[in-house]
Order: C-alpha cells, then structure tokens, then sequence
C-alpha cells in the first residue's frame, strides 16, 4: 500500500500542467470556468490543439494515432484538464465509437473512420435511446431491413447529444424483430447527410441547446457500414459503455467544482463575514470534501487495477452513482453560495460581452444545478447501476 | 381547532383553480416566459378581476383578506400553476407597505394595484446584503427642501413593470443597524433611477437598480424616517408565507405530474411505478408533502402572532429542505423528459428550487430559528 505517485507519475503530471500553461487560451479557460458555451468551432480548435500533441486519444492504441496511456495516466490527464478548467473532450468518436471500431470494426471502417476523428472531419453523435426505449435501452425499435447493398433504416432517437454538430451518427438498430430483445439489434455508423434524416433540437430546462432528436425515413445506409456481425450489436454497444465509464466517477470535475465553491464562498458574505466562515455552509462544505476525498480513493483503487489488467465491472457502477451524487451536491452548494444573484437566467447572464449581471461567478451556477440533473439521468441511470449492482452482487 | 377552511376562503381557493386550470396550461405559460415583459397583462387583469389581488389585503386596506390564510390559499394555487405573474412584489410587498406606511395619497394607490392597473417593486436587496434584511447602504441625504437617493439595488423582481419603486435608504446608522432605514416612494421614471432588466431562471423579470442622485421630496418617504425597517419585517414575513404557499403548490404539482408518469410510463414492459425502488421513493414524497402544508399552515395562522418570526424561519426552512427533495426526486423519476424546457415539470421544480433565494435560503431560516429560539 503505498498513497503516493510514483516519480514518473509525478513527472507525467507536471508535463500534462506545463504543456496546459502553455497551449490552453486563456479565454477558452475563462468561457469553461463561467459555463459558458463554446460552440462547435470552439470545440474543434482544442481539439486541434490536443491533436497536434498526440493526446486527443490517450486511450487508444499506438497504432491508431492514440497516446496509450495506463490507466493511472489517464486519470492524472483528466484531473489536470478540469483543474484547469479546459474543454471536455467530446467523447463520442474518441471514447466511444474509436474503441469500438478498433475492437470489432473491419480494416476497412479502421483505416477510414479513426483517421478523421482525430483530425475533426467527422463529428459523431450517438444514436441509443429512443422515447420508448429509455432504461429499458433494448427495447429499441428503430428498424434497419436489408435491401441489396443497403439498409434501410426508419424510426427516432433522442437525447441525442450535440447532434446538431455532428456529421455521423452510430446507432443500434434493430435488425431481426423476431429475436429475443438482445439478439436482433446491429451497431451501424450513418452519414447525416444522408437523405431522410432530420435533425430537431430539445431545449433543456436550462434554455440550452445540447440535445436532439434524429428522426429516419428510408434513410438508405450501405452494408459496409455495419459494424461486426448483424444482429451483435448489443455486445458492441455493451463493449462501448465500459468505455464509456473509464472517467465516470468524474472526479477532476468535483475537485474542480469544490475548488469554484471555496472561490465563491469566500467571495460573498453573510452577516458580515465570508460565507466560508459561516458554520453551516462550512459543514455543508466539509461533508461533500470528504465524501469526494474518499471518492477519489475508491476511484484510484479502481483506476490503478484497471492499469493491472483487472476489466472493471460493477465498481464502475458504483463510482457513477457515488460520483453523481457528489458532483450534484456540488452543483447545489454552489448555487447556494451565490443567494439572491442565483435568479438571473443565465444565458443572459453568461453571454455576449454584457458585463455580468453580480459577481462574474454568479452566472452559471443555477444553470448548471439544473443541467447536472442529468448526470444521474444519463449513461444508465442511478437506479439502473443501483440494478446492476445488486443483480452482481446478490447473485441473482 | 378546525383545519377546514373558511366558506369565503374555499371558494376563492376553488375559483382562483377553476381558473388556472383553463386559462394558464404550459402552452400559455411558456409564451408568457418567452415574451418581452416576463408576464401576461391579460392574466394580470383576469386575476385582478377575479378578487384574487384585493384577497391579499384586509378590509381597512381596501381589500377582502389579507390574513395569513388568504395569502397562504391564493399562492399554494399560484404555485400548483407555475404562475409567474408578479403578485409577491406589486400586492404583499409593494402593496402592503403602502397599506401599512402610506398617508392618504400613498394609500390610493392601493385601490390601483388592487384593480390591477398598477405595478410595484421593493427595491431593497442590495449587491452585498445577501438575506441580511437590515443592510442599507443606499443614502438618503437632505438637498435643501429635497431627499437626495443613491446606491444600488440587487434582482429587483418587476423592477420593470412598477409604476413605482419603494426604495430603502438609509439616513442615519451603520451599514448593518436595523434603526436609520428609511423606505421612499419613487417614481420609475425619476431622474436618476436607471434599471437593467433580465429574465429570472424560474420566469418573470428583475432588475439592477441603480440611484444616481435621484431627487424626492419628504413627502415621498413612507412612515416615519429612519423607522422603515419593522415594515419591511412585516411585509417579507407575509412574502416568506406566500412563498412557502406558492413553494408547497409547486411540490403538490411536481408529485402529482410524478405519479402519473410513474403509471403510464413502462419500461421492461410494465409501468415504472410498479418498481418497489421507485414506489417506496414516491411514497416518501407524499410524506414530506404533508410536512410541508402543516408548516405553511403554521407559518400562516400565526403571521399576525407575537411567535411569527419562529415559524416562518421554520417553515421555509423546512419548506427549502423538502422542496429540493421533490424537485430532484421528481425529476429523476420521471428521467430525461423532465429535464426539456417544455415540459411541465421543468417549469414547476424551477419554482421550487429558485424560491431558496429569496429572503433565505435553508441555512439563513435554520440559524434565524435558532437564534429566535434562544431568544
């Protein structure tokens, strides 16, 4: 047992700070640090910048352009970029779909997809959930018939994330409607131009634009664009959400969104004093620093047998409830902190070069209270890992 | 002791749902949100006709209510609605303290507001004040035969709208003393008051307000100088229960919009709720509701008792502590749906959340019931 970082961790992470010093804009980190957005060609240009560094992918192979990073390396990665409030990485193509591909796809899809999902040419959005197919995600109906060198695709996804950024989708879909649920569903990569498909936006509670919904009619789709075998879809998409868990504890964000609270509470007074100081925020404050101090524990335990070969299962559940709660706990202290300058509607608040409406932090928070709601929607709910968990480990 | 309420009251509690319900759905409401001025003249003017305004003040004001009672019925049906129409500032707070405070002329505007040609605003709250009531550092200063105001107010809710602002300013005392706050009626398009407005996160508008040598005469101060401040306490003690009303109708709706999704939605091939993990969570819902009508109900009978201020900062507090619990479990069962703008739900656990700021939020309520406890 030992609690420290080895000297060549040490060393990553200085590495990771200095090169963040030097190539993440100061204005791109202020935008993240307000909430606000940066839009497509924001995203694209730090991507761009990680790139051209080698680190847009640490979790790929070599061979594909990524960075290969351990576990542990990605872990200290992702700490520095929330720390240092840099953009996330949209992890459709590079978390999701790219290991998929790398996995199960044919030579073709590899040498033809990864390419452009490091350099930005293809912005993939992901394709699962349907209205009616939610937490019960294999109760899909979205149908894809095969008609010669096609298939033909119909039916709707939602929740679909920055779709109306995206110029790819991956979807299940649902290929042998007599099979048992699983067992009929195909993984199939679709270029958005294609004719038929359209893109309607969801605005969220927050006024925001960041989810879709993507309707398909006839929506022809070429048989080299299925992913593995038809009707093996389920396990890729199985596959995919592993992946899409290395980071779920979020850990760097709750470290990040702590160090925001401490900010703001020392900034606003209540009764004359620093709000830090009043015994009741301060407890509130305690409570969720040590709860995310063990949290991050729990997560490097996991992190660093992941780094040892061991497949994460059910603690990956554990960590996405555990981390959800604590980041959403954040979010409200937060929003606590600010008092009366948490009503202004953010977006006003927040955008254009209007000078902000109270202090400068006080804009986003409530805006992201409510977004983050979603953290324990999303990605299978809570309750759903609160399933996983107890069918693994009850035995049942 | 009778927990039915009054023949009058009932049928004003019927009338004002009877009403909502046809005229104020989410369609209407959310064109209301997205319009220019935060709110709908003709639901104004609706409400004011239906007595729902002159119910929020007593006979002697002008009115027909006025008690704890009558404020609590008209905002728990308020709340269940998602109104977003300003009754807080123009009746209980603007209205109120003119009522309270006014000479004869400052008292006629309250037939005004009660007919419903006339909006207010308290601007009050200032940019470092937080909840603390008694921090005015807004001046008031003697020009001659004048009153000079300057400073600046924080999220002046219908700051836009007000014919007038009653404004504190403080003309003797430090920063924190409750004596020296003095409370003026001034005209929205004074010299000097400059207004930049905004939408609010749960609907309706605000504003920051500043005085830059805004002129008045002594005949625009209301009551006494220097002695604005139990008025103030009076008429946010009646705010605090119309919110705590409006924040418990918010969380009867959110339940009641929860237990239907929970029944007609089906995942895994049967409708949600039937999940004991989920029934027993909604079942805690409904207990804590219960909590939350007997503590507005508290806070209501006794906001004309010497024990008002105790159990108003337990009501909201209890309220704030309850209320987060609904919107979040409210919206987490119903999943994504809840979280889009459209949706019904969305609106109301906005309500419920933003209610925490103002005049307090858990915390503020917590350590003022604490402190009145050991008083």
């Amino acid at each position: 047992m030992d609690l420290n970082y080895t000297d060549e961790e040490k060393a990553f992470r200085d590495e990771v700070r200095a090169f963040l010093d030097e190539k993440l804009p100061q204005e791109v980190r202020d935008k993240v640090r307000r909430g606000i957005s940066l839009g497509k060609a924001g995203h694209d240009e730090w991507h761009r910048i990680l790139n051209e560094k080698g680190w847009l992918a640490p979790n790929w192979p070599k061979e594909f352009g990524g960075a290969e990073w351990n576990a542990v390396q990605r872990h200290i990665f992702e700490e520095e970029l929330a720390a240092a409030h840099a953009p996330r990485i949209v992890p459709f193509g590079l978390s999701m779909l790219g290991p998929v591909l790398q996995k199960f796809g044919s030579k073709e899809q590899q040498e033809y997809f990864l390419p452009r999902i490091l350099s930005g040419e293809h912005w993939w959005c992901q394709g699962y959930s349907e209205p009616g197919a939610g937490s019960d995600l294999a109760s899909l109906k979205t149908r894809a018939v095969r008609e010669g060198d096609h298939y033909i695709v119909n039916g709707q996804k939602t929740w679909t994330t920055l779709g109306q950024y995206a110029n790819w989708i991956f979807c299940l879909v649902r290929t042998d409607p007599d099979a048992k649920q699983q067992e009929g569903i195909s993984f199939l990569l679709i270029d958005m131009d294609t004719p038929g498909i359209e893109v309607r936006p969801i605005i969220l509670l927050d006024g925001e634009h960041e989810v879709n919904e993507v309707f398909f009619d006839d929506v022809k789709v070429p048989v080299e664009n299925l992913v593995g075998e038809e009707n093996k879809g389920w396990t890729y998409a199985k596959y995919l959400l592993t992946h899409e868990r290395t980071n779920i504890a979020g850990v760097g964000f709750s470290q990040a969104g702590l160090d925001t609270v401490k900010r703001i509470a020392r900034a606003e007074s209540a009764n004359g004093k620093p709000l830090i100081e009043n015994p009741h925020f301060a407890a509130r404050l305690a409570q969720v620093e040590i709860d995310l101090m063990a949290m991050a524990t729990t997560n490097l335990r996991i992190v660093s047998g992941a780094a040892a070969g061991q497949a994460p299962g059910v603690e990956s559940s554990m960590l996405k409830v555990k981390g959800t709660i604590i980041r959403q706990e954040i979010n409200d202290l937060a929003r606590r902190a600010v008092g009366p300058y948490a009503m202004p509607f953010a977006s006003e608040a927040v955008e254009g070069d209007n000078d902000p409406i109270g202090p400068d932090y006080a804009g986003p928070v409530a805006a992201q209270y409510f977004n983050n709601r979603k953290l324990s929607i999303f990605g299978g709910s809570n309750e759903i890992q609160r399933g996983i968990i107890a069918k693994v480990k009850m035995g049942g | 002791m009778d927990f039915n309420l009054t023949e009058e009251r009932q049928m004003l509690q019927d009338s004002l749902r009877r009403y909502l319900t046809d005229r104020y759905d989410t369609n209407v409401r959310n064109e209301i949100l997205d319009s220019e001025t935060g709110m709908s003249d003709r639901i104004w003017a609706e409400l004011a006709e239906l007595g729902v305004i002159g119910a929020l003040f007593t006979e002697e004001q002008g009115g027909f209510g006025g008690k704890g009672f009558d404020i609590a019925v008209v905002f728990e049906e308020l709340g269940r609605a998602g109104v977003v129409e300003p009754l807080l500032d123009t009746a209980i707070l603007g209205g109120g303290l003119l009522a309270r405070l006014g000479d004869d002329d400052q008292r006629a505007l309250v037939e005004e507001v009660i007919g419903g040609s006339l909006h207010l605003a308290l601007a009050h709250g200032e940019p470092a004040a937080r909840f603390d009531l008694s921090r005015v550092e807004t001046t008031a200063k003697a020009d001659g035969e004048a009153i000079l105001l300057n400073g600046r107010k924080a999220v002046v809710v219908n700051a836009e709208a007000a014919g007038y602002l009653i404004v504190s300013a403080r003309e003797s005392g430090g920063a924190f003393d409750r004596d020296g706050i003095s409370l003026f009626l001034v005209p929205a398009d004074a010299q000097g008051v400059t207004l930049r407005g905004y939408p609010m996160m749960s609907g309706g508008r605000a504003a920051e307000v500043t005085l830059d040598n805004v002129s008045v005469s002594s005949s625009a101060r209301l009551g006494a100088s220097g002695k604005g401040y139990s008025a103030l306490e009076d008429v946010i003690g009646a705010a605090n229960v119309a919110l705590a009303a409006e924040t418990m109708g918010a969380m009867q709706s959110a339940t009641e919009l929860t237990r239907d999704y929970l029944m007609t939605r089906k995942q895994f091939g049967r409708p949600i709720g039937t999940f004991q993990a989920l029934a027993h969570r909604f079942s805690d819902l409904l207990i804590e509701l219960e909590q939350a009508r007997s503590a507005v109900i508290n806070a209501a009978g006794h906001l004309e008792s010497s024990d008002r201020d105790r159990q108003i900062a337990a009501a909201r507090n209890l309220i704030s502590r309850v209320g987060r619990l609904v919107a979040e479990e409210s919206i987490q069962m119903h999943g994504g749906i809840a979280m889009t703008q459209e949706y019904e739900l969305a609106h109301i656990a906005k309500r419920i959340v933003m209610a925490d700021h103002r005049f307090g939020d858990a915390d503020y309520h917590l350590e003022r019931f604490i402190e009145l406890g050991a008083a």
